[in-house]
């Protein structure tokens, strides 16, 4: 498999005399690979990010991007390959209709009227927003402008895409249509995909989840992996999902309960059978 | 202080083409010491709402009673000030309402305003510091060298201060990680019981609402869609449905578990513990027949 991202020993603080917000931080990020970054408020989280699409840049190591160091030089053509989208959606809608914002990144980087046409069907429909063309922002909701937001992106068609704490000011059924839109975004397109979150739930259906404490990777390992370290997450300012308390609840008062369960069904199904062996 | 609403309607820009009813014909009662959750999808007037409850607008037709201040189309109480001392808001990230030099100064400034003595000022500050979870030695630190979710405590330190009866507070955990947002409405309803408040809670969460609040109020079109205990309310899933809001997890699973096992686990705010004692009961019955 390619590699796409690489983090080569990077050390990042915002200012000399400062604390160090990332220490001497390696990993590797594969094609069509979709990573989950998970961590508590200032675990350094937003500032991998951040150094992804030089906002920032790292005082020691090295990051590459598909081959391609990331510094002052480069930064033009790695923000074509890197795609944003950030926590807060009233910050990140530039155009005045829906049409307008997904055109916006396209004409930046000089698109033909034929092609912008084409990718703003493609992408508003992979999003579920083809019928909004014409809509004013402040008459979409939170989630619906995320989806507009995760299309802009999409449409100048990056090799990663990068969600930041995208979901955290949505109300549950917006974050629902986004969690839906990138599954569906991840499963269509030959595209890396990194989502960086708080919300351990949010993470299922992930590759691969890195887990962030106090600027170094706490752990990188599979969800399921991360799911059955319980006590040890909610040491580093995490939660544990409802499922997967349950499952330890059980697993205590003797209901054998033999693998970690992601999702409602997983444990149903388990339930069911141990229900039926009668 | 209890708090009633009788068909209150709110309308901005009234009289005008761009009129827009934010709150229709609403009505409901909170008594005095309850911890109430207000729910609702974007829209759905919760802010409006807000703003009545200390005074920022009045309402367009109906009646708001909180304690003895009346607020109607026709006037608003003259002693507004007293009103805004006896209900503390706490708005939506109230981290960016900071402007002092030092913490201390910050949390001074309200009830500075409301004409407390300096003394009496210390005092309480001396009591809300660590309630609201921050250190003696933060309070000579500009507030702006705090991580985000102390700032946000700076803020209420500030609205308590002021020694509120009823406290309102519009979705105070957003932006927070899981562990912030814990200790934080943790901190709320210990403040509730210990200094007996009447509290708004304003949430998304229907987690917290079902962890804390002994009262639920869904609203939908600026009206009142649902109202009642929280095991009431939100075990309704097809009403919650249609209007954009869901039932919590515990009560999804339940639901599921009835479909796939065919047994009931009714839902009473139970803790998970409890429902893993109730689905070995139903497993070892299985077992034993």
């Amino acid at each position: 498999m390619r590699k796409i991202i690489e983090f080569r020993n990077v050390s990042f603080r915002y200012e000399d005399e400062q604390p160090w917000v990332l220490k001497n931080l390696s990993f590797e990020i594969y094609e069509n690979e979709w990573i989950a970054i998970i961590g508590h408020n200032g675990s350094g989280k937003s500032t991998i990010a951040k150094l992804l699409n030089g906002l920032l840049f790292p005082q020691e190591g090295e990051i590459l991007i598909d081959g391609k160091q990331v510094n002052q030089d480069t930064i033009w053509d790695i923000r074509k390959d890197v795609g944003m989208v950030f926590q807060n959606p009233d910050n990140q809608f530039v155009g005045t209709t829906v049409q307008d914002d997904v055109a916006f990144g396209m004409e930046n980087r000089g698109f033909p009227r034929e092609d912008m046409i084409k990718r703003m069907e493609e992408t508003l429909s992979a999003v579920g927003m083809q019928d909004y063309l014409l809509t004013e922002p402040h008459r979409l909701s939170g989630g619906q402008k995320q989806r507009v937001a995760i299309a802009s992106v999409l449409a100048i068609s990056p090799q990663v895409l990068i969600l930041d704490e995208a979901t955290a000011m949505l109300d549950p059924k917006g974050r629902t249509e986004i969690m839906q839109t990138v599954t569906d975004v991840q499963s269509e397109n030959e595209l890396s995909l990194i989502t960086i979150t708080h919300d351990l739930t949010e993470v299922v259906q992930a590759d691969r989840v890195i887990v962030m404490n106090e600027g170094e990777i706490w752990r990188e390992a599979l969800p399921r992996e991360i799911f059955s370290l319980k006590d040890q997450l909610r040491e580093i300012g995490l939660d544990v999902p409802f499922i997967t308390v349950l499952a330890d609840e059980l697993n205590q008062l003797g209901v054998p309960i033999t693998q970690e369960p992601l999702n409602h069904e997983e444990l149903l199904e388990e339930l069911w059978t141990l229900h039926s062996k009668t | 202080m209890d708090i009633t609403f009788k068909n209150v309607s709110y309308i901005y820009q009234a009289n005008s083409p761009f009129a827009h009813k934010a709150i229709d014909d609403l009505s409901f009662h909170i008594p005095s010491g309850s911890f109430v959750a207000v729910i609702g999808h974007t829209g759905s007037g919760k802010s409006t709402l807000i703003q009545h409850l200390n005074g920022l607008v009045k309402p367009t037709a109906g009646e708001v009673t909180i304690g003895d201040f009346h607020l109607t189309p026709e006037q608003k109480p003259k002693n507004m000030k007293e009103l805004r001392s006896r209900v503390g808001v706490v708005f939506q990230y109230p981290e960016h309402q900071l402007f002092e030099e030092t913490v201390e100064k910050d949390i001074a400034f309200g009830p500075e305003n409301f004409g407390v003595s300096k003394s009496e000022i210390k005092h309480r500050i001396q009591q809300i510091t660590p309630a609201v979870g921050l250190t003696e030695e933060l309070l000579e630190r500009s507030p702006f060298e705090l991580s985000g979710g102390q700032m946000r405590r700076v803020a209420i330190a500030g609205v308590l201060a002021v020694r509120p009866d009823v406290l309102v507070l519009d979705e105070p955990t957003a932006g927070l990680d899981p562990r912030g947002q814990k200790e934080m409405m943790k901190m709320f309803y210990q403040l509730h019981q210990e200094q007996g408040l009447t509290t708004i809670l304003v949430t998304h969460s229907m987690e917290d609402a079902v962890k804390y609040a002994d009262h639920v109020i869904i609203l939908n079109k600026g009206t009142k869609y649902m109202e009642g205990k929280p095991e009431a309310v939100f075990t309704q899933k097809k009403a919650l449905n249609k209007v954009q809001l869901d039932v919590p997890e515990m009560v999804q699973f339940l639901n599921q578990f009835q479909t796939k096992l065919g047994k009931e686990i009714p839902f009473d705010r139970q803790s998970i513990k409890q429902v893993a004692q109730s689905i070995q009961q139903i497993i070892k019955g299985a077992e034993s027949s």
